[in-house]
């Protein structure tokens, strides 16, 4: 029986033991009409064998593509001792440290990542991480609204530049508590946040303003002039961040005089894999006069009986399990193997190893740019400083270049034609450090080639 | 020693980054960093030196014993991780086109079909990243029902006192109020208690069955006819879906929506603390609201064609929880511990925790141990209190818990549900051996005979681990949530 270990003679002498004549007779507290048959849309069991070959298979069907999508995941360099150390039983079969004597490893690991996660952000506390980047932005949304006592208000200004699919994850987490996403809308010149589009709410109630930066479009906004304007309306500053990024520009800490008051973002370029979109893990920083107000995990530092350091989970009256109803947010694990993995990769790397990897990922990008900005008929329409993304119209149906250019394995970008009406057949192009020169000629190559064959069609 | 105390100023790894550091002239001096980060500055094998031992400080389910109760800390198939860890799956973008995603989305699909089938509904959303989000996702769905449907004045959610604290909480981002409602001393939910506490402001019941009293519920059909005659809806909490997997279905017992733990039931690494995964499965009625992204399939004779269902075609759904596709990777793991167990194998997951669970309480109440609920079944895990020890000998279930740890064993949840005084709640799961349950009950009654001849020594344990008991006191007072350079 596959995982399970008893043999004829064991189940026996269990069943004496307790004094039943079958396993079945176990169950005769449960109603006899409930009891299900048999589970006839379930496969029967296969080999480890058979499954390799037949998973194998279906991940092959997937490969190949020379990826240039990026909107929220990039694919970066992951050094060989990451994983292989997060994947330690230790560390992947642990739970949560609620015995913290027997869970130091993990809890010290945590306590090394809020570390890291304050370091990167200019931020006072992190706290153990979230389930993604957009889930993130939702609990930093009702975290805002909890903290800002200045603010009568459920109402929190987004900006049009935060990455649209968390924005509608923010929306589904928070709508039901009759909380107000009022969003501000972008120049589509400078794909940023314009100052003058915030003038229309000032003296306005808001609790927070959150601004993204690199934004959406991979571009840097002026966040010192945005964090300003805001903390003069009395508004906290959620800033969503990019971890690599941050090692290069000026982090949420360091914005305009006083600095944002939370960070988030999505964790995944610290070292974990694609993988079709998880596991991945938020995180969260922020100022120390807000700590009480931060959801999910948080550990500390202390000693034990005989004065030894150690540590252990903290601040758990803020949590689900002590609080119930009147507990910060409902969030209960973290995404403790994600954040195994991001630790190592911050180890390993450090400030200067990942700031070498933003470096490549900026010039790669803006090499991509400039190569296509000489293809006939193609615009680079994000034309301000940039971080890694950037933003292009195509002469042609963006959805079309895109179909074509996946023929040839490569994957062009993002589509954001139907999110954006203003962006028609506009796509968003991500170069990081894992391309080649070869491989960005590549691109150009398939690009042209895509739109030869679109005007053939057409003629 | 921390990892940023190993550092000495400029050690690098070099070969994890890029040989060269790029130039920027074109970021304005004024969004450029000023302070650089105090990353640790340390060289490769001290980090894997550093995180290898910090390991070897854990206890996990690869290691020890964990019978953690709600937990279900069973042994996570090998196999499962490296399928998962294929190259073509971790390279795969979350955004990538159909045309490169037929492999993980048919396997996405046909997770879903075993989750609908084991669980007696008729649609599965895979989106929720951890139980918590899947309990919000189920209670957003009932809210988005009842809203539907133009029943604005039910704003009342019942939890039974013994519920996990995410249920309470989670009502509340749903924007309820919570109800509790009593248990009776036998276990079951206190029926007549419910009758009173329904009505036309009532939205729905959370439920968990087996409950956290780790008795099967016995009024189920009862209980789901009240509080469908009142108008709610009941939301199965599926943290103990383990006792009773294949066995009986929630659809059968009259739930509308549930939530999975696939890092419980479907044996997916637990991590330290995640990451987990909590599908959500309802019932004809809440069909049109599930959470997306869903695996869907396009069969035009041939090979099947398998797609995303986004808004467009669940327009009232209660839209995203992630942002891609949840927690992908443990989707796939639990998609192929189902290939690994079959359908056969998913019965035997709750046979052989059932057998595990009550032979392992026999034992110890023939040790001398108090259960909890003595005249009921242990489903797969029961309640042991304390409370005689604790009133006549002074030691408590939380001494008993870290002396276990001296003998070996990861200690059994403390202390919950609370509503047993002096409690441990143990969850032994179907992959545990006899003699892995014979080695527990005998370090259990070596602790009780500590504890009848010399209480200190139980009271102060453990002394067998890195670190003795730690002053939790401290740790919130003087606040110390990260390292600063002296």
């Amino acid at each position: 029986m596959p995982f399970i270990p008893h043999t004829e003679d064991d189940i026996q002498k269990m069943l004496e033991t307790i004094g039943a004549q079958s396993i079945d007779q176990l169950f005769d507290e449960i109603p006899a009409h409930l009891r299900a048959g048999a589970l006839d849309a379930i496969p029967p069991a296969r080999s480890e064998m058979e499954i390799m070959r037949l998973m194998s298979d279906r991940a092959e069907q997937d490969s190949g593509a020379l990826c240039f999508i990026g909107a929220g995941a990039y694919e970066h360099h992951i050094p060989a001792a990451v994983w292989d150390i997060a994947a330690r039983g230790e560390f992947m079969t642990a739970y949560t440290p609620y015995q913290a004597e027997a869970s130091q490893g993990t809890l010290q690991l945590i306590y090394e990542f809020q570390s890291m996660m304050t370091a990167l952000t200019g931020l006072d506390v992190s706290n153990a991480s979230l389930y993604d980047g957009a889930s993130g932005l939702a609990e930093a949304v009702l975290m805002a609204i909890r903290a800002n006592r200045k603010s009568k208000s459920k109402r929190v200004l987004i900006a049009g530049t935060v990455h649209p699919l968390y924005k509608k994850v923010v929306n589904s987490i928070v709508h039901n508590q009759k909380i107000e996403l009022v969003e501000v809308a972008f120049d589509s010149a400078s794909l940023t946040t314009d100052l003058s589009a915030l003038s229309q709410f000032e003296g306005d109630d808001f609790a927070a303003l959150v601004i993204a930066q690199p934004n959406f479009f991979g571009t840097l906004e002026d966040v010192h002039q945005l964090t300003d304007w805001a903390h003069q309306q009395k508004m906290l500053v959620v800033g969503v961040i990019n971890p690599t990024a941050a090692t290069l520009i000026s982090p949420p800490g360091e914005w305009g005089e006083h600095g944002a008051d939370i960070a988030v973002g999505e964790g995944q370029p610290m070292g974990i894999p694609l993988a079709s979109g998880g596991p991945y893990f938020g995180f969260i920083c922020c100022k120390q006069a807000l700590v009480r107000q931060m959801p999910g995990r948080i550990i500390g530092r202390t000693v034990d009986l005989d004065g030894k350091e150690g540590f252990a989970l903290t601040l758990q009256a803020r949590e689900q399990h002590i609080r119930r109803s009147k507990a910060t947010s409902n969030i209960c694990t973290n995404q403790g193997l994600a954040v195994t993995a991001a630790t190592v990769y911050m180890s390993l790397l450090g400030q200067e190893g990942i700031e070498r990897v933003a470096r490549a990922c900026h010039a790669n990008t803006n090499h991509l740019a400039s190569l296509l900005s000489a293809v006939p008929g193609v615009e680079v329409v994000s034309t301000g400083p940039r971080f890694h993304e950037f933003v292009l119209r195509l002469p042609k149906s963006s959805r079309l270049v895109l179909e074509h250019m996946e023929l040839q394995g490569v994957l062009g970008g993002h589509d954001l034609s139907d999110t954006f009406p203003e962006l028609e057949n506009c796509i968003l192009v991500c170069a990081t450090e894992t391309k080649t020169d070869q491989d960005l000629n590549g691109y150009v190559n398939a690009l042209e080639i895509s739109l030869k064959e679109l005007e053939a069609v057409e003629c | 020693m921390l990892i940023f105390e190993r550092g000495v100023k400029g050690r690098t790894a070099t070969a994890q980054a890029p040989l060269v550091k790029a130039d920027v002239t074109d970021i304005p001096e004024s969004l450029m960093r000023k302070n650089k980060a105090a990353m640790p500055e340390v060289s490769e094998l001290q980090v894997v030196r550093h995180y290898t031992n910090l390991s070897r400080k854990n206890f996990s389910i690869d290691t020890q014993f964990y019978p953690l109760g709600s937990c279900t800390m069973k042994y996570n198939p090998r196999g499962a991780h490296k399928v998962a860890s294929l190259p073509g799956f971790l390279n795969r973008h979350p955004l990538a086109p159909e045309s490169y995603s037929q492999g993980y989305l048919a396997s996405v699909y046909e997770l879903q079909e075993i989750l609908k089938e084991v669980t007696g509904m008729a649609g599965v959303s895979l989106s929720p990243m951890a139980g918590a989000q899947g309990e919000f996702a189920g209670v957003a769905m009932i809210r988005a029902y009842h809203e539907k449907r133009g029943d604005h004045d039910r704003c009342e959610i019942i939890v039974p006192i013994a519920a996990h604290g995410t249920n309470p909480a989670t009502a509340v981002m749903c924007g309820y109020k919570v109800k509790e409602i009593p248990v009776l001393n036998d276990g079951d939910v206190d029926v007549d208690a419910l009758k009173e506490a329904v009505g036309p402001q009532t939205a729905g019941i959370m439920m968990t069955n087996p409950s956290t009293c780790g008795v099967f519920e016995r009024q189920i059909e009862v209980i789901a006819k009240v509080v469908h005659d009142a108008g709610g809806l009941l939301y199965y909490d599926g943290a103990n879906l383990n006792a009773i997997l294949g066995k009986v279905r929630p659809g059968d017992m009259g739930f509308d929506v549930l939530h999975m733990n696939l890092h419980k039931t479907f044996a997916t690494p637990h991590g330290g603390g995640g990451p987990g995964s909590g599908p959500v499965a309802v019932g004809e009625r809440l069909l049109p609201y599930l959470p997306t992204p869903i695996a869907g399939i396009e069969d035009a004779g041939g090979e099947p064609d398998y797609c995303w269902l986004g808004e467009e075609a669940l327009p009232d759904s209660i839209g995203r929880l992630s942002a891609f596709m949840g927690n992908a990777g443990i989707i796939l793991r639990a998609y192929i511990y189902a290939l690994f167990v079959g359908r056969d194998g998913m019965q035997r997951v709750s046979e052989f925790s059932t057998l595990n669970a009550n032979y392992l309480m026999k034992k110890l109440a023939d040790a001398g141990f108090d259960l909890a609920y003595k005249d009921r079944r242990a489903t797969h895990e029961f309640i042991i209190t304390l409370s005689k020890q604790s009133k006549e000998l002074g030691v408590t279930a939380m001494d008993f818990a870290k002396r276990l740890l001296d003998y070996g064993y990861h200690a059994p949840t403390t202390y919950f549900p609370l509503l047993v005084p002096e409690c441990l709640l143990i969850e032994p799961t179907e992959t545990e051996s006899i003699d892995e349950m014979d080695g527990f009950v005998e370090a259990m009654t070596q602790i009780l005979k500590e504890a009848e001849n010399s209480a200190d020594l139980v009271k102060g344990a453990p002394y067998t681990q890195p670190v003795k008991r730690l002053d939790d006191v401290k740790a919130a007072r003087e606040l110390d949530v990260s390292y600063s350079p002296q």
